[in-house]
């Protein structure tokens, strides 16, 4: 009894112990204080603003596939529905501050995820990812077919206005970078509050077992709604952080099905339900395989053209995706989980 | 799935990004460090792996083995030797931008040449920061004609709308005549993309001046169905029919043709529709088909031999199958080079026999003049016609020529033909006068500019 109550002490010190605030708070202190003063302009444009957006897009789809268990194929589709709003909001009421567009941009593609997860109602597991798929198609043809929405740009291909916050421009790269870092912060802080709270327990009884959350009082179609609703949102802000803050242009074959299965692989690698799963995932996907071609130039560039280069990177990233899932089949939050449990465990026996 | 606990967030994820940053920060410091003082670079966003390596490989080969001879021939522009190195897009925008933000950290950048639509929109904003032209060959966004606006945009020989007027002209000729168009029935038929629908307004324009009927009926993307669309064509019975295709699109078309009976004679395909790989999947159907160029096909231009003789000659050549030296996407690649090394060599006479920046070698591509003498000392003749770019005008007048199919190579049917440029002008400005006004950006003054210089 009192070695169990000891151990029981022990484990909440362990707990208390946890790295997790100081390393939010040395991360945050790195992202917003270090980086905008050290970093190039390379790792702002290609590597942090690109990751940032794509995190933002895996943590919408985590609340859906991971939280709700919801499968979802159409990922890309919502975040051009953000960035074709956020467009077409900045063109056609330009009084508007940028940060109530990205509101209203979220909020239209939440209005267009709950149009397509009407189906969840009635479908489930892959009968909900094929349907969903609809969203991926009619979204990319529609704004294809109608000029309207790129404003009747004769190539289809829409250069955003310039990135300014109440008057202050941020077209620089460091400025676009700490604008789409803002904006993921404040969403992760209000997707973090959500999942913590009933309506996020709401849904994980509704992933678990569907029923007895409808026999412990859960209102199953409610949830549902409100999870394709509040993905879509989060998603549609991605959507825009990729159009203003990373690509500045807008078309639609750069929502393609491609992307869709990006973001669905950046959950599954990252980890389900699980916030840090995005940004692990993210930065696997986004990084790894740069870094990898730079590897590769580095080493073999002269004796192969990239064409070569290129096919034995995807082969080795496949590979290594193969492996990471073998190794952990909870993704890359799980593993890190375990081989921290294990260096603290040496630690306190050594201790 | 355990329910994991979302407060530990986050001190692991810091140390991996920072791993991963600092291994990162490893490999760029193992880049090659900086060029030689005497050295120009071409940093080139190249596709040789994905639906459009076809192009990629052939257009990127042609541009490196005339770069390679040019080093070989000369020792490079007086002196100034050409270096290059190859990114991998796959024809996707965020690569490109990955690989614009990579290579440009390199110096003595002379120019990009992305070779694909949307990598230059997602570039425009950034070449005009860094001052360094950006070459959108036969296509790019035509407003960017305009070089008041788009000051480090050059779409040269050719843009879409010139190219449908170009079509348009050759049609007439082949009637006997521009007033002969009067009553005829054309039918466009396009890819279902961006690129395909660009040039609606221009038909409708042109059906309006020449009083011709067009119809313009949309294949939806990849266009590997096209049964409907025939049938329609063969019920409306025109006489002729555009191909504004892209990839398997073409071949399917040609085939569909032939099947619903009408004459691949009568079918004039644009600019993406004008290669080998567009014609040959389709076999007997191509014969007779005609289509737009700017640089004629074929391997007997002199520049061709010498490229052939002495840069494939030493193994040096980029093409893996030699078949492909001469084909039209090679041709495409060696016209880009030749108009790229003379834009640097143009703006080292003015500038020095030096490294130029990006700026200088823009002041090159805006007085990039070679007339039909400077093309045949060039070992062009016949090859492509001319180029005439001027501040105004970013495109430089490139003139088309037509090449029908005869299945085994492509066969040049028409003298070259001269785009109505005045008819399309006021459209390119009002449109680039837009862009203009939604930047903030200055209109510049050809006149004053020229004065300056």
């Amino acid at each position: 009894m009192t070695d169990l109550a000891l151990e029981k002490a022990g484990t909440a010190t362990v707990r208390r112990l946890s790295p997790a605030p100081f390393g939010i708070g040395a991360l945050l202190i790195v992202a917003y204080g270090v980086l905008p003063l050290v970093a190039s302009e390379y790792l702002f444009d290609a590597i942090l603003t690109p990751f940032l957006a794509l995190a933002l897009a895996g943590l919408g789809l985590n609340i859906l596939i991971g939280y709700a268990g919801q499968v979802s194929l159409g990922s890309s589709a919502f975040m051009a529905v953000g960035a074709y709003a956020a467009y077409n909001l900045a063109l056609r009421l330009p009084g508007l501050p940028f940060l109530v567009d990205i509101l209203l941009a979220g909020l239209v593609a939440a209005a267009v995820g709950l149009l397509f997860g009407l189906p969840s109602l009635r479908l489930r597991g892959f009968y909900l990812a094929v349907s969903t798929l609809a969203a991926q198609f009619f979204v990319q043809w529609v704004f294809n077919k109608v000029g309207w929405f790129s404003n009747d740009s004769p190539s289809g291909i829409v250069t955003v206005p310039p990135l300014s916050v109440a008057g202050l421009p941020l077209d620089s790269s460091a400025g676009r970078y700490l604008f789409a870092l803002g904006v993921v912060t404040a969403v992760t802080l209000a997707v973090w509050r959500l999942v913590e709270s009933p309506t996020g327990r709401a849904l994980v009884a509704l992933r678990d077992h569907e029923t007895a959350a409808r026999v412990i009082g859960i209102p199953v179609l409610r949830v549902k709604l409100l999870a394709f609703a509040v993905s879509s949102f989060i998603i549609g802000v991605a959507g825009v952080l990729w159009a203003f803050a990373y690509l500045r242009t807008v078309e639609p074959a750069g929502f393609n099905l491609d992307r869709s299965f990006q973001i669905l692989f950046i959950v599954i690698i990252g980890g389900l339900a699980s916030l840090r799963g995005a940004f692990l995932g993210a930065a696997l996907i986004v990084v790894f395989p740069l870094l990898l071609s730079r590897l590769g130039e580095a080493l073999l560039g002269g004796l192969f053209d990239s064409g070569v280069l290129e096919m034995s990177q995807r082969i080795v990233l496949g590979l290594l995706i193969v492996t990471f899932l073998i190794a952990e089949p909870a993704g890359l939050t799980a593993l890190l989980d375990r081989a921290w449990s294990r260096i603290a465990g040496r630690f306190r026996r050594a201790g | 799935m355990s329910r994991p606990n979302t407060r530990t967030l986050s001190l692991k994820a810091l140390s991996l990004k920072a791993a991963l940053l600092g291994a990162l920060l490893g490999t760029a410091a193992l880049l090659p460090g900086a060029a030689r003082a005497d050295e120009q670079y071409f940093p080139l966003q190249s596709y040789r792996v994905g639906p459009y390596a076809a192009g990629g490989t052939g257009f990127f080969g042609g541009f490196i083995d005339y770069l390679t001879l040019v080093n070989n021939r000369d020792g490079g522009v007086n002196g100034v030797k050409l270096t290059w190195d190859e990114c991998e897009t796959q024809y996707e925008v965020e690569r490109g931008v990955e690989c614009y933000k990579r290579q440009k950290n390199r110096p003595g950048v002379a120019a990009w040449n992305p070779l694909s639509v949307g990598i230059a929109y997602a570039m425009i904003d950034d070449v005009g920061r860094d001052k360094v032209p950006l070459i959108t060959v036969n296509h790019g966004r035509t407003d960017s004609t305009d070089g008041r606006v788009f000051k480090y945009v050059f779409p040269l020989l050719l843009n879409p709308y010139s190219e449908s007027s170009g079509i348009v002209n050759y049609i007439g000729t082949r009637e006997g005549g521009l007033e002969k168009l009067k009553g005829k029935k054309i039918v466009v038929l396009y890819h279902g993309s961006p690129y395909g629908k660009e040039t609606i307004p221009i038909y409708q324009l042109l059906a309006e001046k020449y009083g011709f009927s067009v119809e313009q009926v949309e294949v939806p993307h990849p266009g590997n169905e096209q049964q409907s669309q025939w049938l329609s064509i063969r019920r409306t019975k025109p006489d002729y029919v555009v191909l504004r295709g892209w990839g398997v699109m073409n071949p399917v078309a040609l085939k569909t043709a032939q099947k619903v009976g009408f004459p691949a004679d009568r079918i004039i395909g644009n600019v993406w529709s004008n290669s080998e790989e567009d014609v040959i999947p389709a076999g007997d159907a191509a014969k007779g088909y005609t289509a737009i160029t700017t640089q004629a096909s074929g391997a007997d231009y002199p520049v061709l031999q010498e490229i052939a003789k002495t840069v494939y000659g030493a193994g040096k050549g980029n093409l893996d199958d030699k078949k492909r030296i001469g084909s039209v996407y090679h041709n495409l690649g060696i016209v880009n080079g030749i108009l790229n090394v003379e834009a640097v060599r143009i703006a080292q006479d003015k500038f020095g026999k030096r490294t130029l920046t990006g700026d200088e070698v823009r002041w090159g591509f805006e007085h990039l003049r070679l007339d039909p003498a400077r093309v045949e000392a060039l070992g062009a003749k016949g090859l492509f016609h001319s180029i005439n770019v001027s501040v105004a005008n970013h495109e430089g007048e490139g003139r088309v020529t037509f090449q029908q199919w005869d299945g085994a190579k492509w066969k040049v049917v028409s003298d070259w033909i001269a785009p109505d440029w005045a008819l399309l002008r006021p459209i390119i400005e009002k449109s680039s006068l837009t862009y203009a006004a939604e930047h903030g950006l200055q209109v510049r003054d050809p006149a004053a500019e020229d004065a300056s210089n």
